[in-house]
């Protein structure tokens, strides 16, 4: 009964591709001269240097995690290659001085990097490898006092917000993964709001891995002032690879006193082919704090790539009356595996959190959800509330719930709800019978289950996003 | 319009239909009666080309086109409707987004051009009106929640927008109050062209009074035993179905 939807051709990964150009590339291993090397490279201050190295050294001391619901071979440290840079790449004053093999680069991505053809209202960072290669409108944000820019550059020109920050949400020492990644980072983006100031237009992050067994290790630090808003969207791809490509990235946001942040992520990386060779690891550490009272921190997550996904971004909601959002879409097809949620760590009064958590499994696919609520002493009617769907595509994959709650104050409110739905073969017979494809009928009934997390996403990439889900999700049913 | 010549189908490994010949012209109304169990839902399903049924034998054109060929969206493109007995819940989706997505599907096929949100609107309110439906359904999701004769109306809203050239209804009358069945019969009627047709499965005589047919086929043991003008379906009111079914058992033993 199932020809019809077997007989479905499996899209190929449309960014896939190689850009052929020169790089500045370290030979594969990790000790202290090759973190030296990095902070060298980028002409750091000393206070990184010092700070890079404590990080490495804790990380020597620490072992890699491994109560993920995820399985995959060892890593080789050693092998990988911790900075790769496209040779041209140096500070560069306007966007005519980008290598023109890089400009074709982001537009074949669909991230055209000349600003009159830029999608309106939307500022880019591009990163490839290791190093942000360009920046768009800048001088515009710049009129409101917006900063944006890479963590590099604001390393020299200002140093204070960074040293006053970096490192103040996930210490150095955080975790396995984030201490590799204030060890060995290499570039990321950095945002500035001053106080009051609502950002003029969205800002966005596209990382790009070229190069062969590089480890892409950016850091985001994203900073709103009392009562300043902005909204942030990262995109990832990478070429198609038989080997394993580690990606260990660490978000900061610190919101103040009214502040909001909003933080999108369309994550596209290679997620290995049907058989579940190669693809992306894709380890990060995000987590935002909502220091000041009545802010808000919104963590928005689309996750279809990537063949290994660990990632749980959360809010310490110290601030009281602080609100923080967590609404997620998880996709693993094929032998992806993503073990994903969030954790909402109640510390002041009236503390609100949400979290809405999407995971769809087809093929072989794994998906864990995992989360964490907890409401320490202080924190006076805190309230949450949490909703776990899982829809099952098939009857090879999995999927997963692993809720956690710690209450430590009588006064907290919290729901639970949770569901697990498999995709019937009658409602994909019911769309094609109105004429849609089983494609179309397949991607209907998946962005009809995503729906509130894609009403929370930057209407621009909603559409990406509904997209996105439907390419990755081709060939799923059998 | 549509011809079935000696149709035999399974579902696994019991025969559901056995010999089903069958001629249906533009502008003609037919009605599949039958009891439960003769296979009457079988036979739209199998015509929609649901995947649970496997057609053994036999041949069906439709429109000069081999249907048990086509993939149930190249049927749907080709101007087949089926308006289900159980309509299918997708959460999340609006009615306006499905309805226009399925209307634009179709006339891609038609190598049409698709019509925006806006002018689907303007072509919508024509549409509500033949089941007496206000806007406010468009924004509710897919049969979401929606009462037994409230499902039954939006798949007659859904062959009023996708005006089909062959609409199949089965049991449509099935769990409708009197108020309901009187909307959707309206609605079948008001749809009927000269250049389509309309085949009514139902089990009763009642939605017939509204629906009148100009011929009534009986099913027992999955094949046509009777056939006649729309008097047929009173008689069956009168007569119930176990005189053709002992009929029917006695011409299978010939």
């Amino acid at each position: 009964m199932d020809t019809s939807v077997e007989t479905l051709v499996n899209r190929e990964y449309a960014y896939g591709f190689v850009t052929p150009i020169e790089a500045d590339t370290f030979m594969p291993g990790l000790s202290e001269d090759v973190v030296r090397a990095i902070s060298a490279k980028k002409d750091e201050p000393e206070w990184l240097l010092e700070w890079r190295l404590k990080a490495y050294r804790k990380w020597l001391t620490l072992t890699e995690p491994h109560w993920a619901n995820v399985k995959y071979a060892p890593i080789d440290y050693q092998a990988i290659r911790y900075y790769s840079a496209p040779r041209t790449a140096k500070p560069l004053g306007s966007l005519d001085e980008v290598d023109p093999e890089l400009l074709k680069t982001y537009a074949k991505l669909g991230i055209p990097l000349n600003e009159q053809k830029l999608l309106t209202g939307v500022a880019v960072d591009a990163i490839f490898d290791s190093v942000s290669v360009a920046t768009t409108y800048k001088a515009k944000l710049a009129e409101y006092g917006v900063i944006f820019c890479p963590l590099s550059e604001a390393v020299r020109e200002h140093p204070d917000l960074v040293q006053k920050y970096l490192g103040s949400v996930v210490p150095y020492g955080d975790n396995y993964f984030a201490a590799l990644n204030a060890a060995v980072f290499s570039d990321g983006s950095f945002v500035y709001i001053p106080k009051g100031v609502k950002c003029p237009l969205e800002l966005s992050t596209y990382f790009r891995i070229n190069t062969a067994d590089v480890g892409q290790f950016e850091r985001t630090l994203i900073v709103a002032e009392e009562r300043a808003s902005v909204s942030y969207l990262e995109g990832c791809t990478a070429p198609k690879r038989d080997t394993n490509q580690l990606h260990a990235a660490v978000v900061e946001l610190v919101a103040l006193d009214d502040a909001t942040i909003k933080y999108s992520t369309v994550q596209n990386w290679y997620a290995g082919d049907k058989d579940g060779k190669g693809g992306i690891y894709n380890f990060v550490t995000k987590r935002g704090k909502c220091a000041g009272a009545r802010s808000k921190i919104s963590w928005i997550q689309v996750e279809a790539g990537s063949a290994i996904t660990w990632k749980y971004p959360s809010c310490i909601l110290q601030g009281d009356d602080s609100v923080g959002e967590f609404y997620s879409v998880a996709v693993v097809n094929n032998h992806q595996q993503a073990d994903t949620g969030t954790k909402m760590i109640h510390v002041g009064k009236n503390t609100r959190s949400t979290i809405v958590s999407k995971g769809i499994s087809a093929g072989h696919g794994n998906g864990s959800y995992r989360g964490l609520v907890k409401v320490l002493p202080r924190a006076e009617n805190a309230r949450n509330y949490t909703q776990c769907d899982s829809m099952l595509i098939g009857n090879k994959c999995g999927a997963h719930t692993f809720p956690y709650i710690d209450i430590q104050n009588p006064t907290a409110t919290l729901e639970h709800e949770a569901s697990t739905s498999k995709i019937a073969e009658d409602q994909i017979f019911y769309l094609k019978a109105r004429g849609l494809n089983t494609e179309n009928a397949i991607s209907m009934i998946v962005n009809g289950f995503c729906k509130e997390v894609f009403l929370n996403l930057p209407t621009e990439f909603a559409v990406e996003a509904q997209k996105l889900l439907g390419v990755s999700l081709e060939g799923s049913v059998g | 319009m549509l011809e079935i010549k000696n149709l035999t189908a399974k579902a696994g490994d019991k025969e559901i239909l056995t010999g089903i010949s069958l001629t249906v012209k533009a502008g003609e109304v037919h009605a599949i009666m039958g009891p439960n169990g003769s296979g009457k839902s079988t036979l739209a399903q199998v015509l929609a080309g649901h995947p649970s049924y496997e057609v053994t034998g036999g041949s069906v054109t439709f429109l000069g086109q081999d249907l048990l060929a086509l993939e149930p969206e190249k049927r749907a493109q080709a101007g087949v409707f089926l308006a289900f007995q159980y309509p299918v819940e997708i959460a999340g989706v609006t009615n306006a987004y499905f309805l226009r997505a399925a209307f634009n599907e179709q006339r891609k096929a038609r190598g049409e051009e698709e019509v925006d949100p806006i002018d689907f609107i303007d072509l919508l309110e024509e549409k509500l009106k033949i089941v007496e439906w206000g806007p406010e359904i468009m924004q509710r999701a897919v049969n979401f929640g929606f009462s037994g004769g409230e499902k039954k109306r939006n798949e007659i809203l859904q062959m009023a927008v996708l005006s089909p050239k062959l609409a199949i209804l089965d049991e449509t009358d099935s769990g409708l109050d009197i108020d309901a069945l009187r909307i959707v019969a309206n609605g079948v009627n008001k749809l009927q062209r000269p250049d389509a047709a309309t085949i009514v499965v139902t089990h009763y005589q009642r939605l017939l009074d509204h629906v009148v047919p100009d011929f009534v086929h009986v099913l027992a043991g999955g094949r046509i035993v009777k056939s006649g003008g729309k008097e047929l379906a009173l008689e069956l009111e009168a007569r119930g179905y176990e005189w053709l079914e002992d009929s029917a058992i006695a011409g299978a033993r010939a």
